[in-house]
């Protein structure tokens, strides 16, 4: 059973008569790693928003279709009920940290779900230590920087361990260095805790080599769908106007004049070697 | 804004600030109660340079300092209002009685501004709220709280930051009559404003997503829990609140007043 | 022009943000300005227009010392379109919104109706006139603010950070704008760490780490040299790590455009005989 399921879901927002979410159908297996990309407004946050509750729940609207997480309903559960399975990090670090030292913000969610002092100590020390935050504990969000306030914003989320985790644009108020270490903390929690991520991201450069599947939306609607390669290297991602890694397109820059190295590339290490071989053939 | 430089929790790793909030309280409130008591230099001068000890304990002098300068102006104007008004009722003469008694005014605003100056120094917003829950207010409450200190820097930036946008728009603030000069915070009060609920919103989006309001009755990572050393002051700010009250009871003043100045 | 000699700034919390920082814009150059977040990239240019003085040293703009003119006097040249525009906008309608500039100013009103008409086309608003800034997306807001600044015709036009956030088109957009206002005779610099994007602008590149300026080139020069990239905490461009990869190859380093990358790769291979 996939852990999220979409089928046929259609929405538009209470104000509105627009749709922003068309018929979309979607399912994400247990620990992949999904880029949700596309032109600003095609719905990938509307379409996240969607898995964690907060639509229908939070913003109302009108809704259509099914949205199974995990074999629940999201129509059928709260957002709290929610929160146990999926997981969000949300663009902006400032506004989802809400106390005065990282530990306390660890611990709030599971505060809020009552669980035992002694639990809620032990998650906090194994969030910390996965995220690489254990020597902020006692800092204030105004002492971080804005890539330490993303990182613990995740340890945030993991605590409360869900199985599916949503960052919505995390990495837009980041430098690349800042961005790209921030990429290898979520692949590595994808990697050695087999957590489902959903990454809406626009910087595909930088996080070409850590995904393993590629959405693209556009319109309310689902366009492309596929592995990295694929998506990259297909013409309507050029036509759709996402952000094409730029090894890609020199990939296929040479392979129009009739160089063709090998399979399109991930990463520039990627390049590198379909090259050299292509040369030592 | 120096005064509320003395009143902002500054982290340092001090017996005074590892005391319990609500002890620390107790202390204040009583320093508070004893100063109210007495109209005597003597009495303010002892509960003033109490505190002194306390504060160097903490390590929070240079702060501490500043939040006395800050009440010192107020402290001026209610010497001044004091013997203005005590000189006039003894019938315009400068007499001893009226300057003592200006002076132990203005000093007891000042203990009492220096006490809860030390509790604010020493009282981490964080274990404020908790002392609030552990006192079985709503939690909505004590919540609202803590997030309304954490955000006062970010706000505090953000202000800035939009005062600086709108000047670079050609917004001068301080030309133009008075009534201009309010209308010149248009611009400046709306992105704040909007801001601010605009930042509510993110932030109410965050809470739900970490399952706010899951439970009726949330657990705590932090627990605050009396200590030897918690129940020692206790006793102790008891002793002197009821010792000060013997004192005003039943020893006769004049033993603890300065000599009778004549002019 | 705009002229800074040895300037150092600390904050009053102690911070010392620009620590000896000499920088010469000359009219009509079209500057990038990068370095990580912290850098003091946007203390540098808040000095550009005033709203900030230098601690030491001295800032000139057209060989007037800022020291003595007010923000109002220095912006009338130096327009500085900040990073969230939700910091500038409060009127009731685009319009009023860009009148406002306009009327800081002391433009008349005749020259007011006229600017906002020019404005509004210039920037694609036209049919937003009279709606509330408050209503429109993300990206239309920006280019409200944008259109604010450029009503009043500042001669220099700083940009800070104007690619968070913005999809590929958007930035696309932007690129093109920039270059219009580039031709049109305007000196624009901008504040980023997007490095690809900087590639694709190729302008000047100044790069500042830690209050210091540690490279001034072409960007070809400074954002292909590895270490002056490390030292400032960005990433080199990505054709350009892709070329420092391919060592042994007998291929130049400094290459960070696709089309050059394609053109030294495919006579490789023609070389190679492959």
């Amino acid at each position: 059973m996939s852990v999220v399921e979409v089928k046929a879901l259609s929405y538009s927002y209470s104000a509105s008569e627009v749709q922003v979410l068309k018929a979309v159908n979607l399912r994400i297996e247990k620990g992949s790693f999904v880029t949700l990309t596309g032109p600003s407004g095609c719905g990938k946050t509307t379409l996240c928003r969607c898995i964690n509750g907060l639509i229908p729940h939070f913003y109302g609207g009108k809704i259509e279709g099914e949205i199974v997480i995990s074999g629940m309903r999201v129509q059928d559960h709260e957002i709290s009920e929610l929160a146990k399975h999926v997981g969000f990090v949300f663009q902006n670090p400032e506004n989802q940290l809400f106390a005065l030292s990282v530990e306390k913000d660890i611990a709030f969610g599971l505060e809020n779900l009552a669980l035992s002092r002694k639990e809620i100590q032990r998650r906090v020390k194994w969030a910390m230590e996965v995220t690489g935050v254990e020597d902020l504990k006692e800092k204030a969000p105004y002492e971080l920087s804005g890539g330490q306030q993303q990182r613990v914003a995740i340890a945030c989320v993991l605590a409360m361990k869900p199985k599916v985790m949503i960052l919505d644009e995390p990495t837009s108020f980041l430098d690349p260095m800042a961005a790209t270490r921030l990429f290898q903390v979520i692949s590595k929690l994808n990697k050695r805790l087999n957590l489902t991520i959903i990454l809406v991201e626009h910087r595909l450069d930088l996080l070409c080599q850590y995904t393993d599947r590629v959405v693209v939306m556009d319109e309310g609607e689902i366009r492309l769908d596929g592995t990295p390669r694929d998506v990259f290297s297909s013409e309507e991602a050029k036509l759709l106007g996402i952000g094409i890694p730029k090894v890609v397109r020199l990939h296929k820059e040479l392979k129009k004049t009739g160089i063709d190295i090998g399979r399109p590339p991930t990463s520039t290490e990627d390049f590198n070697q379909s090259l050299r071989e292509f040369l030592t053939r | 804004m120096s005064v509320f430089e003395g009143l902002r929790f500054k982290r340092v790793s001090s017996h005074i600030h590892r005391l319990d909030p609500r002890t620390k309280f107790v202390l204040s409130s009583v320093i508070f109660g004893l100063a109210v008591m007495f109209t005597e230099l003597i009495p303010l001068l002892l509960l003033f340079f109490f505190q002194i000890p306390l504060v160097s304990l903490a390590g929070v002098k240079k702060e501490w300092v500043r939040s006395l300068k800050g009440g010192l102006l107020l402290a001026l104007m209610i010497f001044v209002t004091n013997f203005v008004v005590g000189s006039i009722s003894a019938g315009w003469s400068l007499t001893g009685d009226v300057l003592t008694y200006s002076t132990a005014m203005a000093l007891r605003f000042l203990v009492i501004t220096a006490s809860f100056s030390i509790f604010f120094l020493t009282t981490s917003p964080d274990d404020l709220g908790l002392a609030l829950e552990q006192a079985h207010l709503p939690y909505e409450f004590c919540f609202a709280f803590t997030t309304a200190v954490r955000f006062v820097p970010v706000l505090a930036y953000e202000a800035q930051t939009i005062i600086d946008a709108q000047k670079a728009r050609g917004l001068e603030l301080e030309k133009g009559n008075f009534l201009k000069r309010i209308k010149n915070y248009i611009p400046i009060l709306i992105p704040l404003i909007v801001g601010a609920i605009r930042r509510s919103m993110e932030m109410a989006e965050a809470m739900e997503s970490r399952a706010f309001g899951a439970e009726k009755k949330r657990t705590n990572l932090f627990i605050l829990e009396m200590r030897p050393v918690d129940h020692l002051v206790l006793s102790f700010s008891l002793i002197a609140l009821a010792f000060g009250v013997f004192i005003r009871l039943f020893v006769p003043m004049t033993i603890l007043k300065f000599p009778q100045l004549r002019f | 022009m705009i002229r800074a000699t040895d300037i150092h700034f600390s904050y009053p919390s102690g911070v010392e943000a620009l620590q000896g920082v000499s920088i010469e814009i000359r009219d009509g150059e079209f500057v990038a300005l990068m370095g990580e977040n912290g850098a003091g990239k946007t203390t540098l240019v808040k000095h550009f227009n005033g709203l900030l003085k230098p601690t030491r040293g001295d800032v000139f703009v057209d060989d007037r010392n800022t020291k003595e003119l007010s923000v109002a006097e220095l912006s009338r040249k130096v327009g500085l379109v900040f990073q969230n525009p939700d910091h500038q906008l409060f009127c009731e309608s685009v319009e009023n919104e860009i009148a406002f500039s306009l009327r800081n100013f002391g433009f008349d009103e005749a020259t007011v109706s006229k600017r906002v008409k020019w404005a509004l086309n210039f920037l694609d608003l036209v049919r937003y006139r009279k709606t509330s800034p408050f209503m429109l997306s993300g990206g239309e807001r920006k280019r409200v603010v944008l259109a604010s600044v450029l009503a009043w015709d500042p001669k220099i036009v700083i940009l800070d950070e104007p690619t968070i956030g913005q999809d590929y088109h958007q930035k696309e957009k932007l690129l093109h704008f920039i270059r219009q206002l580039n031709a049109q005779g305007k000196t624009v610099i901008i504040v980023t760490h997007d490095v690809e994007f900087v590639v694709d602008c190729n302008p000047r590149v100044v790069l500042i780490s830690r209050g210091r300026i540690v490279g001034d080139s072409t960007a070809k020069e400074v954002l292909t040299d590895r270490v002056v990239v490390e030292k400032a905490s960005l990433v080199l461009p990505q054709i350009t790590r892709l070329f420092y990869q391919l060592r042994g190859l007998g291929l130049p380093r400094n290459v960070m455009d696709v089309d050059e990358a394609e053109r030294l790769l495919a006579s490789l291979v023609r070389r190679s005989g492959a």
